[in-house]
């Protein structure tokens, strides 16, 4: 048996109102209020593809031996880099080994359900073990447009393998047709799209059911065997028409999460399957599918294993965890919509050294420390000697991973002197539980939320972008934890 | 043995420029205004120097690397001059170069010149490190500024002590008022203004819970000392008081505070090594008793308040209590920064070391005007570089010779 033995999500914290936008851009395009409803997840100004398909890997990969890893498919067509492979940077990040199969499965909307047909083909095959396959998408659009409202941020991760399999694979259909609902060209940042009502008509009402009506030959079934089917359409009604036209009961088909969270492109079909999974039972059967020039579908069926499964965020805990964007321009400004004048100061820069970046690839990206082992003192960033002033031990390191340690702050501040996209810049010394310290920049929170002693939890993010230059930078920061 | 360096150095000369926004001179003029009042004070030719020491910080505005411009600013005759640059300690390094060579007996008269022209920047408050941080940390260390890096000192120093946030503030603004009354004396001063309490509260906030009044100005300026043996000293000197060292000390972190998990925020771990040397390198057994007057690295009013408890004079977790009762004012027990200190004076950084110990000297001479402290003996500067997690510390003490 192969398919599904574990998944992550990831929404971003932030939600924008609808109204926000509307009440902003209304003026100028006043019939997007016909969608104007429910809120829009967006990425906090240092989030992007990457670091949410780390963050939605993490949840996934939380309580797996991750050495078992043995290829990582990254489905995004909002990547940061056209040619320096995302998924390397994802897979490093993850402290996956180097002895492993990664690859961008990009530029097409469903390049989710393409990664996990791919994913799903190489166990079959008995090539690959143990294969991660992460979607996630960030789409950009111009301010005051349908799509801005439609759309929203958010990733979600798939464990798939042949041991411990939660989702039975039943087998996948898919069909392509270049239907150029939208496009972007290889140079260009904004979606050109073409007329919805065709999208709709010729695309989605067509390309979906055929797709869907291929996979029922193949595995023999009927829909009526599926308790969970998931297929993306940020038109809402259409999402339903289609759903009666397949005969599916309102129990059956999931919901397009326009009001929760909006569409999350490459990552929506993944969004949706990973919502199925947690609401599932053993014996239920998912079918999913991914939208785009063309169409693939996929069923599943649910084993007992689904129960020992440990808890885990997963989109359900996504979508509870949540905090409003109180403005539209903040919007604007973090999606870089709106040119914000940063001063001499925010002149900050230079390049990045790619030579220091590979030597430290794993402290840099995977936030891996070194450990003592004459004193157990854990040490960030690794040196030859012991840190612990009673130890000093020379050479004496072993590789220590932080990223999935809780800590506690103990000193910190709110800078307003310090340049950043959301002033103030918050950030502090953080201690972690088990030993070792480091400086953090705090995200997610707000200056009064932060206090000495407050629990902390690590989150992959956006560390800098160096526009003149198309470098992006990552690190990991501290989010505040309420409850901790 | 080591024997330390008391009695071994004397200062014979100092000069100070004036500090503050010099729109109008480069880092040149700067120099040569605080040699010309050194060499005068010297009374020695410049042809007499026989090797020199340069502290200056940043290299992203200011005079550039190396020590040539010093060199070629005062045209000195093709000598041995050394750049040092220890943060905003940089100004004591190069004192310690002067007098350590001084008493290694390898030189006779040496020269140690700050300067530091930060006004060319473009924008308030110091220069962004940035990539100049070293490559690795440029990959993940915060974008710091100054005032947040010690404003996260206040957070733990306030935590540690269970000192209510008002009351920290409170405290803390005490320190500036008393800065800014001495600043109000100094001719000399970037910043000549008294301000209350409540200017200083409600203030608007740099670094939370840091307020503009919590950070000292950021100035161009420079300052030098001549430094030769005591016998050479009272040969130039024959009717005057002769100023002599009595401790240089370093303190450096090696990383535990950031990086061990012992450290509460709660102090300088590198102050409170420094200082105690400093005293038993000075012969000083009770500093809180023995020490006339200080002038301390103010950078920001919490680094003061926690310093005074570094220096052994405050109780740990009470300075504020004899920041409250004047002990610091220009009046009280000990006067602190009587010169207005870096708040008020400014903080040229390569300067800064420099000009601690020029307002010492002025006191121990008499010859600071209506800011003199009544028959001073010892004199302590504190002049600290780096952040509260990783830093610099250097102590001097000065007195007069052999009392």
């Amino acid at each position: 048996m192969i398919g599904v033995v574990s998944y992550g999500g990831y929404i971003p914290r932030l939600r924008l109102d609808r109204m926000a936008i509307y009440r902003t851009l209304g003026w100028f395009t006043p019939a997007t209020l016909a969608v104007a409803q429910g809120e829009r997840s967006v990425c906090n100004w240092d989030e992007d593809s990457l670091s949410m398909a780390v963050e939605a890997s993490r949840d996934c990969l939380a309580g797996m031996d991750r050495k078992k890893v043995d290829a990582l498919y990254l489905c995004s067509t909002t990547l940061p880099y056209a040619d320096r492979q995302n998924a390397g940077i994802a897979a490093t990040a993850l402290n996956l080994p180097a002895e492993m199969a990664t690859a961008d499965i990009t530029s097409c909307q469903r390049a989710g359900t393409t990664g996990l047909i791919t994913a799903l083909e190489a166990i079959g095959g008995g090539s690959r073990k143990a294969a991660l396959v992460a979607a996630s998408d960030r789409r950009e659009t111009r301010g005051g447009y349908f799509y801005e409202m439609w759309f929203g941020d958010g990733a979600a991760s798939v464990l798939l393998g042949s041991q411990d399999v939660i989702a039975e694979y039943l087998g996948s259909h898919s069909i392509t047709y270049d239907l150029a609902d939208h496009y972007r060209g290889a140079q260009k940042r904004f979606d050109y799209m073409w007329e919805e009502r065709w999208v709709r008509e010729e695309g989605y009402a067509k390309f979906i059911p055929q797709a869907i009506e291929g996979l029922l030959q193949k595995t023999g079934l009927s829909i009526s065997d599926f308790a969970h089917v998931a297929y993306p359409c940020f038109f809402t009604r259409e999402h339903r028409n289609i759903g009666k036209r397949l005969g599916l009961n309102k129990d059956q088909l999931l919901g397009n999460l326009h009001l929760e969270c909006g569409e999350t492109g490459a990552a929506h079909p993944l969004v949706l399957l990973v919502t199925a999974l947690e609401r599932a039972n053993p014996g239920d059967r998912i079918l999913v599918a991914g939208f785009g020039q063309g169409c693939d579908a996929l069923a599943f069926r649910v084993t007992g294993a689904i129960r020992s499964l440990p808890p885990r965020r997963g989109i359900a805990g996504s979508l509870a965890r949540k905090a409003p964007l109180d403005s539209y321009a903040k919007f604007a400004r973090f999606r870089d919509l709106l040119d914000l004048e940063y001063g001499i100061r925010g002149e900050l820069g230079g390049q990045t050294p790619m030579t220091a970046l590979y030597r430290d690839r794993k402290m840099i990206l995977g936030l891996m420390g070194a450990r003592c082992t004459a004193c157990q003192t854990p040490q960030f960033p690794p040196q030859p000697y012991c840190v612990n002033p009673e130890c000093g031990a020379f050479d004496q390191m072993e590789e220590y991973h932080f990223s999935e340690r809780l800590g506690r702050v103990v000193m910190y501040t709110g800078d307003r002197l310090a340049v950043t996209t959301d002033p103030p810049a918050i950030y502090g010394l953080v201690q972690f539980e088990g030993g070792g310290r480091m400086l953090l920049d705090f995200t997610d929170c707000a200056l009064e939320e932060v206090s000495v002693g407050l629990g902390v939890r690590m989150s992959f993010r956006k560390r800098w972008y160096d526009k003149e230059r198309g470098y992006t930078g990552y690190f990991w920061k501290a989010v505040p934890q309420a409850n901790a | 043995m080591a024997t330390g360096i008391k009695d071994k150095v004397a200062v014979i000369g100092m000069g100070c420029s004036r500090f503050g926004e010099r729109w109008d001179v480069g880092a040149q003029e700067l120099m040569v205004e605080a040699f010309q009042e050194c060499i005068g004070d010297a009374g020695i030719d410049r042809q007499e120097i026989q090797a020199a020491w340069f502290g200056t910080c940043f290299d992203e505005v200011n005079v550039g690397k190396s020590a040539l411009p010093l060199s070629a600013t005062l045209r000195l005759p093709n000598i041995a001059v050394t750049r040092t640059e220890n943060f905003c300690a940089s100004g004591t390094e190069a004192f310690r170069g002067a007098a350590y060579a001084v008493a290694s007996g390898a030189y006779d008269i040496c020269l140690a010149l700050g300067v530091e022209k930060l006004k060319d920047t473009g924008y308030g408050g110091l220069p962004n490190f940035g990539p100049g941080m070293g490559s690795q940390a440029w990959l993940w260390m915060p974008n710091m500024t100054a005032p947040g890096a010690f404003a996260m000192l206040a957070s733990s120093y306030g935590a540690a002590y269970g000192i209510p946030e008002q009351e920290l503030k409170r405290a803390m603004a005490r320190v500036s008022v008393k800065s800014h009354a001495n600043g109000v004396l100094n001719p000399k001063a970037h910043l000549r203004k008294a301000v209350s309490l409540d200017d200083v509260l409600n203030a608007p906030i740099v670094a939370h819970p840091l307020g503009l009044f919590d950070c000292c100005g950021v100035s161009d300026g420079a300052a030098c000392a001549i430094v030769t043996t005591p016998e050479i000293a009272r040969g130039l000197k024959p009717t005057s008081e002769i100023v002599t060292i009595k401790a240089i000390q370093l303190a450096l972190s090696n990383g535990s505070e950031a990086q061990f998990g012992a450290w509460r925020g709660d102090h300088f771990v590198t102050t409170s090594k420094a200082s105690a040397r400093a005293y038993q390198e000075a012969g000083i057994a009770d500093p809180r008793k023995e020490i006339s007057m200080m002038e301390l690295h103010d950078c920001f009013s919490i680094t003061e308040l926690v310093t005074y408890e570094d220096l052994h004079i405050s109780e740990r977790g009470k300075a504020r209590f004899d920041v409250l009762d004047g002990f610091f004012d220009l009046s009280g027990t000990i006067p602190c920064q009587p010169d207005g200190g870096l708040k008020c004076f400014g903080h040229p950084i390569g300067a800064s070391g420099l000009r601690m110990l020029y307002e010492m000297y002025l006191q121990l001479l008499g010859r600071a005007g209506e800011r003199q402290i009544k028959n001073p003996r010892l004199g302590l500067t504190h002049n600290l570089g780096g952040m509260p997690f990783m830093n610099v510390s250097s102590i001097t003490i000065v007195g007069r010779h052999q009392e």
